[in-house]
């Protein structure tokens, strides 16, 4: 059975939304943003498409990252769930879209070879997941609450507890990465990599909620996040052949 | 505008970013299935070819924990994705058409085995010359860049292309031509990147 299926545009993006390439706050990005203004297309094919990926694609256990690394225990540290939806600007569910997830243990260490910080890897902690939303763009994973920590911008900058987030979208002009974090976080109101973000609206986006009713008892607590990709909508007029704007 | 929502805010990726979207080059073997930088099996459609290069940084220094990703039409110039509604171009179901690839964390270099794409109608029909869309994301990187690689064997097809033409500036097309080499038996498109400066490669609001 074949899904009836619009060609949608991709709505431009409102960059007030986003952090500007050049943040010298955030010290890598000075030599690591062009100096060249973005030249802005429209949606072709190669905008508006993007991969499609499937339930084939993944494991079982790919989003429970409490169980996906464990060797001989459970990792230590808070256990969470952490769900919500996924929308573009419309409010249209974006099912079936690829949500990859990682972070630190609950000490602030990532399992990753160039991270040198002498807080302990958790032998039973790997740090990564990932899920395909379903039909209302749902997606829950479960992990361990990861700890803040030191990073090499000024000597004194810790990072905020945080999780990273990669979503496919629906179109490659959707492809996003972010970064999710705390409610209540006294650490998000210093961080050089949050304020590169010039719009308290915008930071609000990336701050996931306290959600009681979805904990479940004496096990663990959970934490809603909501993410929204940009709007798409049905193309109004198509395949103009004559005196085409520019 | 108040009723539409605003798109979450782009962060950069980070120095770990293996570590999600990549976890063996981080070091560590936790997926059965891994996303990476072989988009053919053997029975994909069309001319194997490799594409390789370095990102660099505004001081001509290579970035080396830089993660790319490619998007491509098959060799017919059809896009595995249902808003592709070109019928009379053949579906490879061989061929996903999407990679994921990361730098060499000493050496910068990263590369991509897939097949070379065929032409893909552009807006208001005209044919688009073959290319390969990039994403590309890092530690220092806020928001992912887009660009596109194009081939220095399609000179004709490059001088009609719609997208390279909006570039006003004839001296930045060529930051976006791969360069064919044949090496051995393979066939190599070299595709260096830079970030910032004088040869700053131009990118794309998509």
């Amino acid at each position: 059975m074949t899904e009836k299926w619009t060609p949608r545009e991709v709505v431009h993006r409102d960059y007030n939304n986003h952090p500007p390439a050049f943040a010298p706050g955030y010290k890598t990005s000075v030599l690591r943003s062009p100096r060249n203004a973005l030249i802005s297309l429209q949606n072709s094919l190669s905008e508006i498409t993007g991969p499609i990926f499937s339930s084939d694609d993944l494991g079982p256990q790919d989003n429970d990252l409490i169980l996906n690394y464990a060797k001989d225990g459970l990792p230590i540290g808070e256990r969470i769930i952490v769900h919500g939806y996924v929308r573009d600007g419309f409010g249209r569910p974006i099912k079936n879209t690829l949500v990859e997830v990682w972070q630190a243990n609950a000490g602030g260490r990532y399992r990753h070879k160039k991270d040198q910080y002498l807080a302990p890897v958790d032998p039973n902690f790997g740090g990564c997941g990932r899920v395909l939303t379903d039909e209302n763009g749902y997606y829950f994973f479960r992990t361990i609450k990861p700890g803040p920590y030191p990073w090499r911008n000024q000597a004194s900058d810790w990072r905020p507890s945080h999780i990273h987030f990669s979503l496919s979208g629906e179109a490659f002009a959707q492809r996003l990465i972010t970064q999710m974090y705390f409610e209540g976080d006294p650490l998000i109101k210093q961080c050089p990599i949050v304020k590169t973000i010039n719009n308290d609206d915008a930071i609000r986006t990336l701050i996931a909620e306290l959600d009681t009713h979805a904990a479940v008892p004496l096990d663990c607590l959970a934490y809603r996040f909501d993410l929204v990709l940009r709007g798409s909508r049905a193309t109004l007029f198509e395949n103009r052949t004559q005196g085409a704007a520019r | 505008m108040k009723d539409y929502l605003a798109e979450t805010a782009s962060q950069t990726a980070g120095p770990y970013v293996h570590i999600g979207l990549a976890p063996d080059a981080a070091g560590f073997h936790i997926f059965e299935k891994n996303f990476g930088p072989v988009l053919t099996n053997s029975h994909t459609e069309g001319e194997r070819i490799t594409i390789e290069g370095r990102v660099f940084d505004g001081s001509g220094t290579p970035v080396r924990d830089v993660l790319l990703e490619i998007w491509q039409a098959n060799a017919a110039g059809r896009y595995n994705h249902p808003a592709d509604q070109q019928q009379e171009k053949p579906l490879d179901n061989d061929f996903r058409g999407w990679g994921r690839g990361c730098s060499d964390f000493d050496s910068g270099v990263w590369r991509f085995e897939t097949i070379k794409p065929g032409a893909v109608v552009g807006r208001d029909g005209r044919l688009m010359a073959p290319h390969v869309n990039l994403w590309i994301v890092a530690r220092g990187i806020n928001i992912g860049l887009n660009t596109r690689m194009y081939f220095s064997d399609e000179q004709d097809a490059n001088q009609r292309d719609p997208v390279l033409n909006l570039i006003e500036w004839e001296v930045r097309r060529k930051t976006l031509i791969g360069q064919r080499e044949q090496r051995g038996g393979e066939v190599v498109y070299r595709f260096d990147i830079h970030l910032q400066g004088e040869a700053e490669t131009v990118f794309f609001d998509l």
